[in-house]
Formats: structure tokens, C-alpha cells, sequence
């Protein structure tokens, strides 16, 4: 297929990985944000050819950061009798508190799956006698599509339609990993497709305050040789810059028809990680303007407990301080077929994308890591 | 969810007042909304995530790319010819 088989030329990533073996004096440890290029990165194996280059793999999966309560919560709307509570596919086999959405539809609650937020407008056209509930997660990436999903079900008046928003955005989550203590990134993969979305300024600050650089990166397998080479150029010449390796589909500004209508939709507001806790600034909610469309305030669902599973290690694998093959659980318990904890459900969370690139765990000798 | 993949605009329709496109993903097609590519044309390509289009492919900074890596592999092999 156009603009993806050009990139994932053999010959050209071989060329690629003796540049980086030519220019790569020292270590490095570097972190690629986006649970899609980790995906590309474990499956491709490229963390394995590296010359002496760590990488970390960050916390860009929006299935496993969506927070435990907003789960519970969309589970118990899910129960309500005349709700249709919809969600991109992703969401339905993570595990809530006690119980996940997929299970809840097993026992007769109409959960349905959309490809587009678009789609649960349809459907609320169609049931007007029902309500139909969007689950809104993920990063700037899906931001636009669920602002535009709010915005048609106004044009249309429709009063049977709404959203559990729980946005997330990458910058704060990158400042959070920084300001970490102990924190060991010394450069960053951006996320391309949220910049194709925000464009790179707001990390230009970012990258002068940490003296680290950041690289707006493709997703296909020379992109992300390309844009760690990048890094670690500017790595071994003392430079702290942001960069654009994806210029095919990123531009500075990002895309500002969508930034209007995220801004329109939704304003900046703390938000919990799972995994992770509070971040400050981090994440998108409903404006005034659309909080008729507030799933969250329409329904009521009480005071919810959430609760863990006590063997996953989530926290510490998105922050990058542990690999899943450290995890007890790890292609034991728990599997793509029975997650027990959020990163091994999508194929952008990291315990997943080890378990389908068929990574063991190291056989138990004398304090293995 | 996250994955977007560049696809071909084949037509562009008005739907509710939403501009509307068939893309077509190397054989599969899908349904995209397009209000966020208003420069968009049949024929161009664009990245596509959750049904919305959220850039178009610049063509000229595709080839500009990959002429980059060719001239790396070149001198790489030039090298190891010497
Ligand atoms: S392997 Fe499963 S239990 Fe262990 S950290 Fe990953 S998701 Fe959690």
C-alpha cells in the first residue's frame, strides 16, 4: 500500500541502522511516546538491533490510561434499562473494578461497538426512544473526531445522545515523566499522529526547560529508525531541539480546523492516569457550552470504589520503570484473552505487544531482572 | 484505537451538511468524515483515525523522505564496495 511499503524497506532500515551504528558514540535512553510505535518497535524487533540505544517505552496507550473509575462508571450506565452504550472495540475487554464490557453485554446489556464516534450519533438518530452513550476516551488523536461528534448531535438537537469524556494529553504526561525523580529519559519520540493533530510548539519549551530532544515520529519501521537516529544526533552533538521526522503528515501548527473544534468542545481540566494518578492540565472535558452532553452529569451512578488487580504492575510499566516480562502474571495469567490488567487488552499496550511478539519471560536464575 | 493509517480519497459527498468521503485503504473502504482536510481532493491521501481524517499526506515531503534514506543506503554501500 502507498506510503506504507516505502517504509518498510529492508534495505533502507539496514542503511538506517549503520548510521545510527556510526554515529552513536555513548549509550542513550530515549522513550517513544505512543503505544502505536511501541507496537511497531517490539514487533519489528527494533529495540533489539539498537546500537547500545535503550528505549523506554512511554505512556501512549489510551486503553491503558483511561481510569478505573471512568470504566465503573460507564459500566454501571451500561446497566441502566434504555441505554446503548457505545465504544470503540478496545474498551470492552478492559478490566473494570469487578467486572469488564464485554462481560456486561455477555449478560444482555446492549454494549455495541463503533468504528467512529459518528456512528453512536447514527444510532441515537435511530433509537430516539433510548440513550445512547459514547464512551469519548484516547489521546489529541480522537479529540477531533469526539468534538465532532458533540457538535453534529447539536446541529441535530439530539437530547438522546451524550459522552463520558476522559481525554488525555500527551505534553503534561511527557512533563510528568521528566520532572519524575530518577528519570532516565534522555530523549523522546513524539507522537506523530497527536502532532499531526496539535502540531510541535508546545513542545519547544518542554525540550529547552529538560534540555531534552523531542522528534515528531512516524509509525511505519523507518520512520522510527529515522527519528531515533535523529535523537541521537542531536544527543551527540549537545542539541536540545524538536524535530520533524514525519513531515509527510505533520506541520508545525498541527491541524488547526480540529484544534478549533477541540478547543470549541472541550477545555483543559487535571485528569487521573490509570496507573499513573493525577496530572495536573492533562486531559479534555465538556465546556459549559455542551454539558448537556455530559454523560457523567446526566446519569447518576453514586459513589463508585474502584479496586486493582494486586498482581499487575501497570503503574510502573507505562512509566517505564519495569518491562512486562518482570510481571509474575505475564503470559501466565494474564494473556490478551484474560487481561488482567489494561496493558496486555490493546494491541498499543505494552504487555500485549510483548506477549503477540512472543517475548518470554527470562527463566527464574539467581535474581534475573 | 490510536492506529491511524493513510488511505485514498476516491469521492467526497455533502451529508448533513458534513463533508463525507469513501477512502480506500488498499482494497477496504470506509466511510470518513473529512471536515478536518478541507483541502482535500479525490485522489489525495489521508491519515485516518476513527473514521475522521486528520491530515493529508504531503507528497512532496513523502518523496523528500525516502530520497533521504536512499542517499544514506547509497553511500552505505559504496562504502563497503570500497
Ligand atoms: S502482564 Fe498483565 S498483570 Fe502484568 S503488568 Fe501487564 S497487564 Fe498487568
Amino acid at each position: 500500500m502507498k506510503y506504507l511499503d516505502e517504509y518498510r524497506d529492508p534495505e533502507l532500515a539496514r542503511a538506517l541502522l549503520a548510521e545510527l551504528r556510526r554515529v552513536t558514540t555513548r549509550a542513550w535512553t530515549l522513550m517513544e511516546v505512543c503505544g502505536g510505535q511501541t507496537h511497531t518497535i517490539v514487533r519489528q524487533g527494533i529495540d533489539e538491533l539498537l546500537p547500545g540505544i535503550r528505549m523506554i517505552h512511554g505512556p501512549g496507550c489510551p486503553v491503558c490510561v483511561t481510569p478505573l473509575e471512568i470504566l465503573d462508571q460507564a459500566m454501571a450506565i451500561a446497566q441502566r434499562p434504555g441505554t446503548i452504550l457505545t465504544s470503540f472495540g478496545d474498551m470492552l475487554r478492559v478490566p473494570g473494578s469487578r467486572t469488564d464490557l464485554l462481560a456486561l453485554r455477555a449478560r444482555g446489556a446492549d454494549v455495541r461497538v463503533v468504528y467512529s464516534p459518528m456512528d453512536a450519533v447514527t444510532l441515537a438518530r435511530r433509537h430516539p426512544d433510548r440513550q445512547v452513550v459514547f464512551l469519548a476516551v484516547g489521546f489529541e488523536t480522537t479529540a477531533p473526531a469526539n468534538a465532532m461528534a458533540v457538535l453534529h448531535a447539536a446541529t441535530l438537537g439530539l437530547t438522546n445522545f451524550s459522552v463520558l469524556v476522559s481525554h488525555v494529553l500527551v505534553p503534561p504526561a511527557m512533563e510528568a515523566v521528566l520532572s519524575a525523580p530518577g528519570c532516565e529519559v534522555q530523549g523522546f519520540l513524539a507522537a506523530g499522529h497527536v502532532c499531526a493533530v496539535m502540531g510541535w510548539t508546545e513542545y519547544e519549551p518542554l525540550a529547552a526547560r529538560h534540555r531534552v530532544p523531542i522528534v515528531v515520529t512516524g509509525f511505519e519501521p523507518l520512520d522510527l529508525l529515522e527519528g531515533i537516529l535523529m535523537t541521537v544526533r542531536q544527543l551527540e552533538e549537545g542539541r536540545y531541539e524538536v524535530e520533524n521526522q514525519y513531515a509527510r503528515a505533520v506541520r508545525r501548527d498541527g491541524n488547526t480546523a480540529a484544534r478549533d473544534a477541540i478547543a470549541r468542545v472541550f477545555h483543559v481540566t487535571d485528569r487521573v492516569w490509570r496507573g499513573i494518578g493525577a496530572i495536573p492540565a492533562s486531559g479534555l472535558a465538556l465546556t459549559e457550552e455542551f454539558a448537556a452532553f455530559d454523560a457523567g452529569r446526566r446519569f447518576d451512578v453514586g459513589r463508585l470504589v474502584v479496586r486493582e488487580h494486586p498482581a499487575c504492575l501497570a503503574g510502573q510499566i507505562l512509566t517505564g520503570a519495569r518491562t512486562p516480562t518482570d510481571c509474575t502474571a505475564y503470559a501466565t495469567a494474564c494473556t490478551p484473552r484474560t487481561p488482567l490488567g489494561a496493558p496486555m487488552v490493546s494491541a498499543e499496550g505494552t504487555c500485549a505487544a510483548y506477549y503477540t511478539a512472543g517475548r518470554r519471560r527470562p527463566p527464574r536464575s539467581g535474581g534475573a531482572s | 484505537m490510536c492506529l491511524g493509517i493513510p488511505g485514498r480519497v476516491t469521492e467526497i459527498e455533502l451529508e448533513d451538511g458534513l463533508p463525507m468521503g469513501n477512502v480506500d485503504f488498499g482494497g477496504l473502504r470506509k466511510r470518513v468524515c473529512l471536515s478536518y482536510v478541507p483541502g482535500a481532493r479525490p485522489g489525495d491521501y489521508v491519515i485516518v483515525h476513527v473514521g475522521f481524517a486528520i491530515s493529508t499526506v504531503d507528497a512532496e515531503e513523502a518523496e523528500r523522505t525516502l530520497e533521504v534514506l536512499r542517499a544514506m543506503d547509497d553511500l552505505l554501500r559504496r562504502e563497503l564496495e570500497a
